[in-house]
């Protein structure tokens, strides 16, 4: 065979082989990117199924239900003397008034059994109310009125359907009585769900009913306050440094090193050098957001190193040499020029190691601040928990009511987390320069 | 879509066939109504200035223009009498019959081996290992570059010189045993006794492939090619034998071009 | 409260400082600036870093030093029999101190007297501080003010001082790590004089228990750490079984085949995974996937633990997704477009150009991200404390409920931390070689990405 027929038939081959092969190429390239499509669909699938799981569960968090209930604030229970002594008016029995409320309107002749089913369904801070109001107001003493009163946890799920109307089963954990108590109280409207103003404005406590987020809201603010107030000059002045004036040598090779380590380190690590230096070395006080705060901001401090150096480098060398042909000195050409080009993209990457440091748990518990603690913090330095560590510890609660906060907590603070990035990103569309 | 291949065209009949050709990128019109014949067996050589719409033709052929965003062909255009841009036409099957070489040599990061095995093994024109070696083998040699590299075929593709790898990606062109090889300025990253090595090339390929081929310099085109197509702002001037091109331009702007007084 | 009182004392007096010198510096140069040498702010700044700087330094020393000061002051006037008590006795005694002297009622008397103590020691101790630092203020204020003349080079010295201050925030990180690791060395060598390294590191039992009393002898808990690696190893594994395909899929799929408006959305999105805290994971993994699950397991008649590796490491494996498939994406969209030409100019198909021409020069890349996301896995706590359990169990069962070194670091640690006993000290050590362990892979995947990565030039 000629070479000119060799290559014929060769050529020959090819076009019908090829032809052959096409179908199970092109139905492999289609199942592919079938695959692809899959993967992100999935993934994003995650996110949603994440989100109804916990709206589901925590929506209803913001709602608190109350009893109405005649209350008769009688003289002979609250204050027997008459002294109208605010000691004596602090520490009389309200839980009494309630005990006899319940009991007329909803089993006159209740036995003791009874009296106890009866007094359950309400909250141990309803006696709370009580006090404040007549504390406030000893006018009232004498009176009768119809006090809208918080409810148990057990009372609170059924009216929120997150356990079922049924005594006993799917999470309601009333008995047959008190399940109709429930009922006779929600046709005669004594039974409402209103705001509930309780979960924004208190600490933690162990009733999921009359549990609040503001404990940890504070907590939280505090500790953030302090990661701002130390990472953001120690970034923001490293990261000059490092950038425009470090000298090229080992010492600023060590330095580069242990920034990139740093922040790739697992932060239950620095949840240890918190405490073994700033508690067992310096005696800091403990559960303080002012060591919660010093740890995080070690945390951030790499993230917004490296993100503050990303600024300055996209800020053009023509500008620097322009104010340096001007006699600028060096540190004039930083400050006066190249800093404020370069702030939004400081204050963007700031802002998201803040948003991070919001979301950061393990360190926050070895460093104590797991506690439960009722008051809210007034300062940096008071005990406090932090919003992922209230998450947390009521996470380990295994009662319905308890889901149900935690969920809510966690929305609260996903909604923070939600309201911070979108500053930065507005921020970084805003100063976002092309240069 | 029969396959009619060079050996059975004789010399001079029409490969490929442009008629009316209309390229735009978007607004921007490109190619203006390009009338032009390839002829099997021959190297026709598009030449013109830069951004005169050579390289646009040249991706039209084997639709590599189909990558870009918003490109839109109209008019027609033929390989062996059928429409390359009928819906009918699968691009992979195009693109097995059309091969084609870039400015810069881009061997794959793989073995001098793998980088030639690539296209007979995605269309499966091997049976065997020992096929694909004799393909691979063969595909080299025409390449002439199996004398400098039969002793290292599983170094990569990429530790050879910029002749060696542009001779290589001109090897991995041959493998897929094409009818049609395009070659977008194939020299023009390499140095002058690569250049000639690769012009050799050409030369020889020309025996069992039609090769069309976009240069920037004149006298590669007078070297290397049988015909010669001028191209200026996206249009077709003029078209014919090389030496009559090069030494009775017809038109003034290719005298103009040839006679160095623009591009 | 008095200490901001105090500083912004502090503040206002350097203000003042500012205005002075300025003022000085025109006035000796009769109201012509020109003549003087550096502007006049920078005189002003320079008196005022003369005042500020050493007053801040006292307050600054006496804020970092005083509760150990104090500390060591009160214990000293302890009774004597009181002060011979173990470190964490005294610790919790100093503890009711503290609580007694913010107001808390107490029955101790040693309690009271000492606290007493306690508030006198803080008054007095503040009381000096103030009057040093104001003190140092003027007197910084006055010996700058004097030296002000028209040839004094005030830029440079402030600037020199300024450039001090960049350079120690620098060094933060440094010291960051040398705390790091002195820190974990130094509790981690403490552990191992009670237990030998030998039985840590090969040990196959792990249960911390330990005497409750000061008078039981013996410890009798074990401490090897075999379990805990194997805990480990097992959530990350499947952890990465769910992350790699998906998210490098997700990179494939948004960097080769999407629209750009799809991808506007969907890598946002993707991104949104990545910014939940781990500690919501750990609650859905908790309420939601685990139960899920079991009730799948019961349909297959498998008995799945309530706290399997299985949901704990599929929970991780979701917040990997985004790093993983933001890394490969990088690395895809890097890979030079003149690759897939050569690749579609002999007729490959997308999926064919892919897979054999730009994931093998991506993938040096892909493997450095595989390894970062394996040492996040590693280092991540939250989920695994709620969704894992606590049980040292050696197994490779992913039904069953195992626990990881981060789990353990955290029990260890919740509560009272009595630095003298083991159980302690063991969470020191396993968190050195849980440092070690991620430092390390993340050492090797910057040295695959720079050693494997392909020069296109």
């Amino acid at each position: 065979m000629t070479e000119m027929a060799q290559s014929t038939t060769a050529s020959r081959r090819s076009a019908q082989v090829v032809a052959a092969r096409l179908g199970r190429r092109y139905s492999a390239e289609r199942t592919f990117r079938l695959l692809g499509l899959a993967a992100v669909v999935i993934s994003i699938g995650f996110l949603g199924m994440l989100l109804v799981s916990i709206v589901g569960k925590g929506a209803t968090a913001f709602l608190q239900t109350q009893v109405a209930l005649e209350i008769n604030f009688d003289p002979a229970v609250i204050d027997p003397q008459g002294t109208r002594d605010p000691a004596a008016l602090d520490t009389a029995d309200y839980q009494q008034l309630i005990r006899t409320a319940m009991i007329t309107r909803l089993a006159p002749d209740a036995d003791r059994t009874t009296r106890r089913d009866l007094t359950a369904m309400i909250s141990a801070g309803a006696a709370n109310q009580l006090r404040s109001m007549v504390v406030a107001n000893p006018a009232l003493i004498g009176t009768s009125h119809a006090v809208w009163l918080i409810a148990k946890d057990s009372v609170d799920m059924v009216m929120k359907g997150q356990a079922s109307r049924q005594a006993g089963v799917g999470g309601n954990t009333l008995n047959e009585r008190q399940q109709g108590w429930l009922s006779d109280l929600e046709s005669s409207e004594q039974i409402r769900k209103a705001f509930n103003t309780t979960f924004f404005s208190v600490g933690d406590s162990r009733d999921p009913e009359l549990a609040g987020i503001w404990g940890a809201v504070a907590g939280s603010f505090f500790s953030l306050l302090v990661t701002l107030v130390v990472s953001f000059p120690l970034g923001v002045a490293a990261a000059v440094y490092l950038e425009e004036f470090a000298p090229i040598n080992r010492w600023t090779d060590v330095i580069e090193v242990n920034i990139n380590n740093l922040a790739a380190v697992p932060s239950v690590v620095f949840g240890l050098l918190g405490l073994a230096v700033f508690l067992n070395v310096f005696h800091l006080p403990r559960s303080a957001p002012l060591v919660g705060g010093l740890v995080l901001a070690l945390i951030c401090l790499p993230t917004i190193i490296i993100a503050g150096r990303a600024a300055l480098k996209s800020v053009p060398p023509s500008i620097r040499q322009a104010a340096a042909g001007l006699g600028a000195s060096p540190l004039q050409i930083v400050a006066h020029h190249v800093l404020p080009l370069a702030m939004p993209g400081m204050l963007t990457g700031t802002i998201l190691g803040m948003a991070r440091a919001l979301g950061e748990t393990a360190p926050l518990l070895m460093i104590g601040m797991v506690a439960f603690i009722v008051d809210i913090p007034k300062g940096p330095l008071d005990p406090s928990a932090v919003l992922p560590v209230q998450v947390y510890l009521w996470a380990g609660s295994s009662e319905r009511a308890f889901v149900e906060k935690t969920s809510a907590a966690i929305l609260v603070l996903l909604l923070f987390l939600v309201a911070m990035n979108m500053v930065a990103i507005v921020m970084r569309k805003k100063f976002e320069r092309r240069w | 879509m029969t396959a009619s291949l060079n050996a059975m065209l004789p010399l001079g009949t029409s490969k490929v066939v442009a008629k009316d050709l209309n390229v735009y990128y978007g607004d921007k019109h490109a190619l203006h109504t390009v009338d032009l014949d390839i002829r099997a067996g021959e190297v026709t050589a598009l030449i013109g200035p830069s951004g005169c719409g050579k390289s646009t033709f040249l991706r039209c052929i084997n639709r590599m223009n189909d990558l870009v965003d918003g490109a839109r062909v109209t008019g027609a255009l033929t390989l062996d009498g059928d429409d390359i841009y009928d819906r009918s036409i699968d691009v992979v099957q195009l693109r097995a019959r059309v091969g084609m070489v870039f400015q810069k040599p881009n061997p794959f990061p793989k073995s001098i081996y793998d980088n030639v095995a690539y296209g007979p093994r995605i269309h499966g024109h091997a049976k065997d290992q020992t096929e694909l070696d004799e393909i691979v083998m063969t595909s080299l040699e025409k390449a002439g570059l199996l004398g400098e590299v039969e002793d290292r075929l599983q170094e990569s593709g990429t530790s050879l010189s910029g002749g060696q790898q542009q001779r290589l990606c001109i090897a991995r062109a041959i493998a897929v045993q094409p009818e049609v090889i395009l070659m977008d300025e194939p020299c023009s990253a390499l140095d002058p006794i690569a250049t000639a090595k690769v012009e050799e090339l050409i030369d020889e390929l020309r025996e069992n492939f039609t090769i069309v081929i976009v240069t920037h310099s004149m006298q590669q085109a007078a070297r290397v090619s049988q015909r010669t197509a001028f191209f200026h702002l996206g249009k077709l001037i003029e078209v014919g034998d090389t030496e009559q091109i090069f030494t009775n331009p017809q038109q003034p702007l290719t005298q103009g071009y040839i006679t160095g007084r623009f591009g | 409260m008095q200490t901001f009182v105090l500083a912004a004392a502090l503040l206002l007096m350097m203000s003042f400082a500012f205005r002075l010198g300025r003022g000085r510096a025109l006035a000796v140069v009769g109201g012509e600036p020109r003549s003087l040498h550096s502007l006049p702010s920078y005189y002003g700044w320079w008196v005022a870093l003369w005042c500020g700087l050493p007053a801040f330094g006292v307050v600054a020393a006496w804020l970092i030093f005083e509760p150990s000061v104090i500390r060591a002051l009160v214990v000293a006037a302890l009774p004597p029999e009181l002060q011979m008590l173990s470190e964490d006795k005294v610790a919790v005694l100093i503890n009711e101190v503290h609580n007694a002297a913010l107001g808390h009622p107490t029955t101790n008397a040693d309690v009271v007297t000492a606290a007493e103590q306690y508030t006198r020691l803080r008054q007095i101790g503040f009381a000096a501080v103030t009057v040093l630092s104001i003190a140092l203020a003027m007197i910084g204020t006055g010996f700058a003010h004097r030296r002000i003349t028209a040839t004094l080079r005030a830029r440079p010295r402030v600037e020199a001082t300024l450039k001090i201050f960049l350079v120690a925030s620098s060094t933060v990180a440094v010291f960051t790590t040398v705390g790091i690791v002195l820190s974990l060395l130094f509790e981690a060598l403490r552990f191992f004089h009670m237990v030998s390294i030998t039985d840590f590191l090969f040990g196959l039992n792990w249960s911390p228990q330990m005497s409750m009393r000061a008078d039981q002898t013996g410890s009798s808990g074990a401490f090897g750490a075999v379990p805990l690696l194997a805990g480990t190893l097992l959530i990350s594994t499947i952890s990465m079984v769910v992350a790699l395909p998906l998210g490098l899929f997700s990179a494939i799929y948004m960097s080769e085949y999407a629209a750009p408006g799809f991808r506007s959305w969907a890598k946002p999105a993707l991104e949104i995974l990545a910014g939940i805290p781990t500690v919501v994971y750990g609650f859905f993994a908790v309420i939601t996937i685990a139960p899920m699950i079991r009730s799948a397991g019961a349909v297959f008649g498998l008995d799945v633990a309530a706290e399997s590796a299985l949901a704990a490491g599929f929970v991780l494996g979701i917040t990997l997704i985004p790093l993983i498939s933001s890394l490969s994406d990088d690395v895809i969209t890097a890979v030079p477009q003149s690759l897939r030409e050569g690749a579609f100019g002999l007729g490959a198909t997308r999926s064919e150009c892919i897979r054999q021409v730009v994931l093998p020069a991506a993938l040096p890349g892909i493997v450095g991200g595989v390894l970062l996301a394996v040492s996040r896995a590693i280092g991540e706590t939250m989920i695994v404390v709620m969704a894992a359990g606590l049980s040292a169990k050696l197994t490779f069962n992913p039904i069953e409920a195992v626990t990881t070194v981060t789990v353990q670091i955290v029990t260890l640690l919740i509560g009272d931390t009595e630095f003298d006993s083991p159980k302690t000290l063991a969470a020191f050590a396993l968190g050195l070689m849980l440092f070690i362990i991620t430092l390390g892979l993340n050492v090797v995947a910057l040295h695959i990405v720079q050693k494997y990565r392909e020069k296109y030039d």
